[in-house]
């Protein structure tokens, strides 16, 4: 039996900057995974993979990444994307610099 | 200290030139990430987690003060104002723009310095002894050796598109700093009948599947190294297996075709193509070796330093840990700890480089060095000036006196920046430097290096450390295997794992534990830890990590 698709966003990185950055339902790529678009059915998710990768001008990397519903929108399931929306534990930089995580 | 040809620098012109027109047609829309990806790769350019991430390569780890002030500019014009210096002597930085790369690029090409082949299936940045040509146990300076293979590795036609990357280190020591049997080829400058020759290993190699390198030829001469070499890695380049990368590393092959075979196929190649080889390489390497020559050191009395020595507790306690023995008389070699207590080890602000730089210009010949122990080195310093350089690098966070010691640990970008990591590597090694020191027991401690790896890929050295950690991701959280007994001498041995891993917050206590069991377990403070575990073995360790009932059953 095939595996039950478990929900997802649609991430990747900035072109420009290299920022971590998610799709939003109205199609655009925000810094913010609570802004993401949060896909639960596995037909939509694929054409809004392949719409997503077809944006090689903006964006860099794009993948499919385990999420779940959060009080405030999509939240990670996994450290590696609690890492990529945060930034790194060493110093204050990246997304953190700008948008400090909410408590 | 060698200095860019004309051919050189018109060299690293044209590819810098090429580059900013691939980036700007990158970001105009005519270059996809397919196409681009390869290109910026020859160059250094690597996207990870968070951001892009350039690697300059530091050739030989060898620098000298206009380029660290340089390395500085960069950090602080392009980046967050510090740079990251690596177990390849390489240094990165971790927040470049995309359209600030080709500018980055020409700013470093002022200086001699570039990002090529720091990346991709190539030969990489060629290193070296960190100690080269001030070490007193040297038979020759590794560098020239180290420039030349560059200057033939560089853009060479045959090898740009190899199995596998390939990396090459030198030393000119029998005690080896370079980690030359855990390289593809490592490269021994030795002496026979007062004849300087070069002892060849190859295969050996860290990662999934760790390797110590193997004696490939005992003695090349000067005339045949670059032939040479260049049938070892022509002969891989024919052999290596391209249809898995796991395997495509030279260790595979060599452990495939034995280190006979290996020989036998390389000695034809070399028989082959040696007539080719006009002599124009060693008529270079003469020249090459000129702009290593030492410099004129100074003949005056250390009275000042023997007085500080004498009542300056805490100068004696850096000098104790941070010097080492010059061959020149009245000399040291000062090594610069980038590991001070709870940061991040190898990172240094632009503010400290162009401390260090300064301090090289005005008291050191010029001259710094990178070790792949992620540290600075001052090679050539008069004693009587110690005092004062130390008392500069106290103002500025650099007068760390942990060389080798406990909190002296190597640890890759992990799960912070790199985007291949499976776990983290850099709190792991702050949280064990601040335990320590919070036990204020690293001196009784003694030498111990501990190695921290954030994925199999083993950029930390893990297999090599007296205590290596290597932080994976099991079921979706991170969990740290410990190795004990490595050693990335000349007597290099591999790590044996102790058993289970370690969850994020159980790793300190249980580094603690095997630390603690070492000072219980010694015959006194003359047994360092590799050594007491090479008598003890591994039980007593296990038993302190997971209990009596256990060390046997694990």
């Amino acid at each position: 039996m095939a595996r039950a698709f478990t929900p997802k966003v649609i991430t990747a990185n900035a072109l420009l900057e290299g920022d971590v950055v998610y799709l939003t339902e109205d199609d655009r790529w925000s810094r913010h995974l609570s802004e993401a678009e949060l896909l639960t059915d596995e037909a939509h998710a694929q054409v809004r993979l392949l719409m997503a990768e077809g944006q090689s001008e903006t964006v860099v990397g794009v993948y499919l990444a385990s999420a779940a519903p959060g009080e405030t929108g999509p939240e990670p399931t996994h450290f590696r994307e609690e890492f990529r929306r945060t930034g790194p534990s060493n110093y204050t930089h990246g997304k953190q610099e700008h948008f400090p995580p909410r408590a | 200290m060698y200095d860019y040809t004309d051919f050189d620098a018109a060299f690293v012109a044209e590819r810098n030139r090429q580059f900013r027109a691939q980036v700007e047609r990158r970001v105009a829309g005519h270059l996809t990430e397919d196409e681009f990806k390869p290109l910026r790769l020859m160059n250094g350019l690597y996207l990870q987690l968070h951001a892009y991430m350039l690697r300059v390569a530091i050739p030989y780890g060898t620098l000298n003060s206009a380029q660290m002030r340089q390395l500085a500019l960069l950090a602080e014009t392009w980046d967050k104002g510090y740079g990251h210096f690596t177990t390849r002597q390489n240094i990165q930085y971790n927040w470049p723009k995309l359209p600030d790369v080709p500018d980055m690029l020409d700013a470093l090409a002022k200086v001699n310095l570039h990002a090529i082949q720091t990346s991709g299936n190539t030969i990489r940045n060629v290193t070296a002894d960190h100690f080269a040509g001030a070490a007193a146990d040297e038979v020759a300076d590794p560098r020239p050796v180290a420039e030349l293979l560059r200057q033939w590795s560089t853009d060479h036609p045959e090898f740009q598109f190899l199995p596998r990357k390939f990396k090459i280190a030198v030393t000119g020591s029998d005690n080896d700093r370079a980690v030359i049997k855990a390289h593809d080829i490592g490269i021994q400058v030795v002496e026979r009948d007062s004849e300087i020759g070069y002892r060849i290993l190859v295969g050996g190699g860290l990662g999934r599947t760790p390797m110590i390198g193997k004696v490939l030829n005992d003695f090349v001469s000067q005339d045949d190294l670059l032939p040479y070499v260049e049938s070892v890695v022509s002969v891989w380049n024919l052999l290596g297996r391209r249809d898995n990368k796991f395997k495509a590393r030279i260790k595979i092959t060599v452990h495939e075709h034995g280190i006979d075979e290996i020989r036998r196929r390389v000695d034809a190649h070399f028989t082959r193509i040696k007539p080719s080889f006009s002599g124009l390489d060693t008529t270079l390497f003469d020249a090459i070796k000129a702009a290593f020559a030492p410099p004129t050191f100074r003949n005056e009395s250390t009275a000042i330093y023997d007085t500080a020595y004498k009542t300056d507790p805490i100068f004696r306690a850096w000098a104790d840990t941070n010097l080492w023995t010059h061959r020149a008389p009245g000399y040291a070699i000062a090594q610069i700890s980038l590991k001070a207590h709870g940061e991040t080890p190898g990172d240094a602000t632009a503010d400290q480089m162009r401390v260090m730089a300064d301090l090289a210009e005005f008291y050191g010949h010029d001259e710094l060095r990178i070790s792949h122990e992620q540290n600075v080195i001052l090679p050539h310093v008069h004693k009587s000036d110690l005092p004062g350089i130390h008392g500069i690098l106290k103002k500025h966070g650099l007068a760390t006196a942990n060389i080798g010691l406990i909190s002296d640990i190597i640890a890759c970008p992990g799960m912070d920046y790199c985007a291949l990591a499976t776990a983290r590597s850099i709190p792991v090694a702050q949280e064990i430097a601040t335990r320590f020191e919070e036990l204020k027991l690293e001196h009784e401690v003694g030498p111990l290096k501990i190695k921290i790896s954030g994925c199999i890929n083993a950029c930390g050295h893990h297999h090599v450390g007296h205590i290596g950690i290597l932080g994976l991701d099991r079921a979706g959280v991170e969990n740290y295997q410990i190795t004990l007994g490595g050693d990335g001498t000349q007597d290099a041995a591999l790590g044996e794992r102790t058993g289970p891993g370690f969850a994020y917050d159980e790793i300190v206590p249980a580094i603690e534990r095997i630390v603690l069991a070492y000072l219980a377990h010694r015959d006194g403070p003359g047994e360092t830890f590799l050594a007491a575990y090479r008598r003890l073995g591994i039980a007593p360790f296990k038993a302190a990590l997971y209990g009596a009932g256990q060390a046997d059953a694990a």
